[in-house]
């Protein structure tokens, strides 16, 4: 049967054989490097301090999605000496092992935003959004003004959560249950926070957009924002590489 | 099964595989007597001209 | 006609659906998609009822004005939509490039910021103008070299109205704010969902031309195009499963997470140019180039080496994407030595394109079509070394980020797409609406310098406004601080910028010249007044054998 397909070239004269072969051909190169991704242990080194982002952080996040901030702003600083005095300690695979989706960027028109977080105050952070060349005049950045004039609607966040929940996010079924109220809490220094602040480590709970009588988009974003790359303490991470001598053992 | 077993076997049985499969598909390229195929296959775009 | 009756009523029982999700919706936004979704199953229903070729019987200068064996309907429209998809990307394009460099462009609109423009630019020159380039050739050469008309007619007038929804949603969501975050992947579930169906209607159509022909052997155009059709519903599917927060709302979250995610979306990025952008483009010039030649292949041998060592790497080379992020090192170290080794194949069908024009190359000078389609291969040689090139981990380590990586991808969307559909569009006007030649060949020639220089000028300014940035941002001064701010980066690629924007401005002009002429084929206006083509005057002064002389 092999033999009669190389010596009349059945392959060529048959569109269903052509057909699967090719598939067999383009499948090999995806399964070889996506699938290990999955069950190689040391793809995603473990670091202390990561969780699942706040509603109101996931909100801000669901913004700066929605704005396509991708395409000019990385998320990713790569191991050079240039770009962690820049931007901060490197990137690790577990920082963005709760992002769905992943957020690394391939173009930085700006500059990378991994570890913006409490880097500038957010009263920076609403000016720059709502006119960047009132703060930077040399940069080439969209306004956003908008996202401080509207509510910040997101329907029902626990429907968010749990969908979140169901593509692999460790929520607890009671971030799930709370997150609409946790979402109003953590832009209102005067409400109850205690349940918010256990679910979720080193949150951050204030007025982001300086209007504490609104919840804007404003402040899920800057919400967001001030919270990238603040979760884990780099000092206890950096030692990861086994040194060599102790391999050889 | 751990990165060191996945790359020692891309490393040896993973490579003879690909090399044998890549001579395999050129030497059938090459096979006796696929010329004249190969050459009416190329000229079989010429064959109806009215139709563009 | 019960069975159009029954046909008519399924789109309307769809529209009554959408409707419904349309006023359940949990945002505007997705109400909205619902609301233009609807719209068209309406006329879907109109046109089941009404027999798929009312727009022809409207407007006859749509349907064919030579009879002819083969159902070219949907190519005439084909064209007529790549044309105009074509001009709205480049403007698009041209518009973002002047927003880059004059941020007062972006208007405080919430809909016209540069971040929901870019999408719609790529979106609309890749998927639009290349996508129904695509579907149109295929169809063209499908029937051609198959000698068989287009099996399941309805359903192929599915697959090019359904493409035009899925641009449509696509685009306005965009617009909208409804985006999935993963680049060249934006469109949100629902869309991927119904791009899925056309897409496997269209794989029907294609594979059921195939099996009806009459000709014994499968051309090589054929066998690329498959794979391209094939390759890009396995990347489309596996790169959007996702799960929707809400039913009735745009809102989905990807499965795959951080690295995973990355790899997965680098592998279905670098694949859609891999595909989308070359198996499919080479499938057109596997036959446009031979045919507008008039000699077949160079070596038929080598296009069946070519495809299957093509598309075995191409699939392989996502992870030069993620060079020295956290991706582990064995994938980007993978990533980079496939992406070298792709050179070869790359270059086999580069050779091979040009080399069909042994013993005519006369024609480069004489035919203004085979220099578009000479200059698209020149390219696309041209970009397959430098992806290679900027593959390497090394190199990649300035490149990345920076505008470089604009640069590459438009010396290849640019030059090879760009040049290669205009050729082929230029091959398929006349053919299609029976006339005898284009209206205007030198307009081609015009066309092909203003889109030639402005590639020029697009590229060399990324190449100088990337690697300037690179250098830039690793620069260290002799305190051993870093020298410049980002700020003061981004400030000096201002006038890289402006040439950038000239650039893209030639390309769109010469896209015009070429809607103005095939415009006019259409038409059936009386052909140009011109010089032809082929005057060069004698000069006896100049014909004599060249004869070195000696250095003073």
């Amino acid at each position: 049967m092999a033999f009669r397909i190389i010596e009349h070239g059945k392959l060529e004269r048959n569109v269903a054989l052509l057909g699967l072969f090719a598939l067999v051909t383009v499948a090999i190169g995806g399964l070889v490097q996506i699938t290990p991704l999955f069950w190689i242990d040391s793809t995603i080194e473990k670091v202390e301090g990561m969780r699942p982002y706040t509603p109101l952080e996931q909100a801000g996040r669901n913004i700066y999605v929605r704005e396509g901030c991708y395409v000019c702003h990385s998320q990713m600083v790569r191991p050079f000496r240039d770009e962690v005095e820049r931007y901060g300690p490197y990137s690790l695979a577990a920082e963005s092992m709760y992002d769905h989706p992943f957020q690394w960027g391939s173009k930085r028109t700006g500059p990378d935003l991994a570890r913006v977080g409490g880097r500038y105050s957010d009263e920076w952070h609403r000016e720059h959004l709502k006119d960047p060349r009132a703060v930077v005049p040399e940069s080439i950045m969209p306004p956003y003004a908008f996202l401080a004039d509207r509510d910040l609607d997101v329907g029902d966040m626990s429907k968010q959560l749990a969908a979140l929940s169901n593509v692999g996010v460790p929520y607890s079924k009671e971030a799930i249950t709370e997150a609409n109220a946790d979402l109003v809490a953590q832009a209102d220094p005067n409400a109850d926070s205690a349940g918010l602040k256990k679910r979720y480590a080193k949150v951050q709970v204030r007025d982001f957009d300086g209007n504490p009588t609104r919840l804007t988009e404003m402040d899920a974003l800057v919400a967001y924002l001030q919270m990238l790359g603040t979760l884990v303490d780099h000092k206890k991470a950096a030692a990861q590489q086994v040194p060599n001598a102790e391999v050889a053992k | 099964m751990n990165y060191d077993t996945a790359r020692h076997f891309a490393d040896s049985w993973g490579l003879l595989f690909t090399v044998i499969l890549f001579l395999g598909l050129v030497g059938w390229t090459f096979r006796k007597g696929a010329s004249r195929h190969h050459e009416d296959a190329a000229n079989m775009i010429f064959g109806d001209d009215d139709n563009g | 006609m019960e069975r159009l009756m029954m046909r008519g009523g399924a789109w309307l029982v769809t529209a009554l659906v959408l409707l419904l999700a349309a006023a359940a919706s949990a945002d505007w936004a997705f109400s909205v998609h619902m609301a233009i979704a609807c719209l068209a199953a309406l006329i879907a229903a109109f046109a089941s009822v009404k027999g798929f070729d009312f727009i022809g019987q409207r407007y006859p200068a749509l349907s064919a004005q030579a009879a002819s064996t083969y159902d070219d309907d949907l190519i005439r429209l084909g064209v007529i939509a790549t044309v105009f998809w074509g001009l709205a990307g480049f403007l698009a394009g041209l518009y973002i490039a002047l927003q880059l460099a004059f941020p007062a462009l972006n208007l405080n609109l919430e809909y016209t910021t540069f971040g929901r423009l870019r999408p719609l630019h790529t979106s609309a020159v890749i998927f639009a103008f290349g996508g129904n380039a695509l579907i149109a050739t295929s169809f063209y050469v499908v029937q051609r070299t198959c000698r068989a008309r287009l099996a399941f007619p309805g359903l192929a007038r599915f697959v090019f109205w359904g493409y035009q929804l899925f641009i449509v949603l696509a685009a306005t969501g965009y617009l909208l704010g409804i985006s999935q975050g993963k680049e060249y992947a934006e469109p949100e579930w629902y869309v991927d969902l119904w791009l899925t169906i056309v897409w496997v209607a269209y794989l029907a159509v294609f594979v059921g031309t195939i099996i009806k022909r009459k000709e014994p052997h499968i051309y090589v155009a054929n066998w690329f195009y498959l794979a391209f059709i094939l390759t890009v519903a396995m990347l489309h599917v596996v790169n959007n499963i996702s799960l929707p927060a809400s039913m009735v709302g745009s809102q989905s979250y990807t499965v795959f997470a951080g690295v995973q995610g990355a790899l997965v979306q680098w592998w279905y990025g670098h694949n859609a140019v891999g595909f989308f952008l070359t198996a499919g483009f080479l499938a057109m010039m596997y036959y446009f180039v031979p045919k507008q030649a008039e000699r077949p292949v160079y070596s038929y041998r080598l296009s069946i080496i070519h495809f299957w060592s093509l598309i075995f790497l191409y699939i392989w080379a996502g992870p030069h994407h993620l060079h020295y992020t956290a991706l582990p090192d064995w994938a980007q170290t993978l990533g980079m030595v496939f992406s070298v080794m792709l050179w070869m194949p790359s270059w086999g069908g580069m050779i091979n394109g040009l080399m069909t024009l042994n013993g005519a190359w006369d024609k480069i000078r004489t035919d203004p079509i085979i220099r578009m389609f000479v200059m698209s291969l020149a390219f696309y040689g041209m970009s397959t070394f430098e992806g290679p090139m900027l593959s390497i981990k090394a190199v990649n380590s300035l490149s990345h980020y920076t505008d470089w990586t604009i640069g590459h991808v438009h010396s290849g969307a640019l030059g090879w797409n760009g040049m290669v559909t205009f050729g082929c569009l230029y091959f398929l006007a006349p053919r299609l609406w029976g006339r005898q030649r284009l209206y205007s060949l030198r307009m081609v020639n015009w066309h092909f310098w203003l889109a030639s220089a402005g590639i020029v000028f697009y590229a060399s300014a990324m190449w100088v406004s990337g690697i300037m940035q690179g250098l830039m941002w690793r620069e260290y001064g002799a305190d051993g601080y870093l020298v410049y701010s980002f700020v003061e980066t981004v400030d000096a690629m201002f006038p890289m910028y402006l040439i950038r924007a000239f650039g893209g401005l030639l390309y769109l002009a010469g896209a015009l010249v070429m809607t103005v002429n095939i415009w006019k084929t259409i038409a059936g206006s009386p052909l140009r007044e011109e010089l032809p083509m082929t005057e060069t005057p004698h000069n006896p002064e100049a014909d004599r054998p060249a004869v070195a002389v000696p250095a003073e």
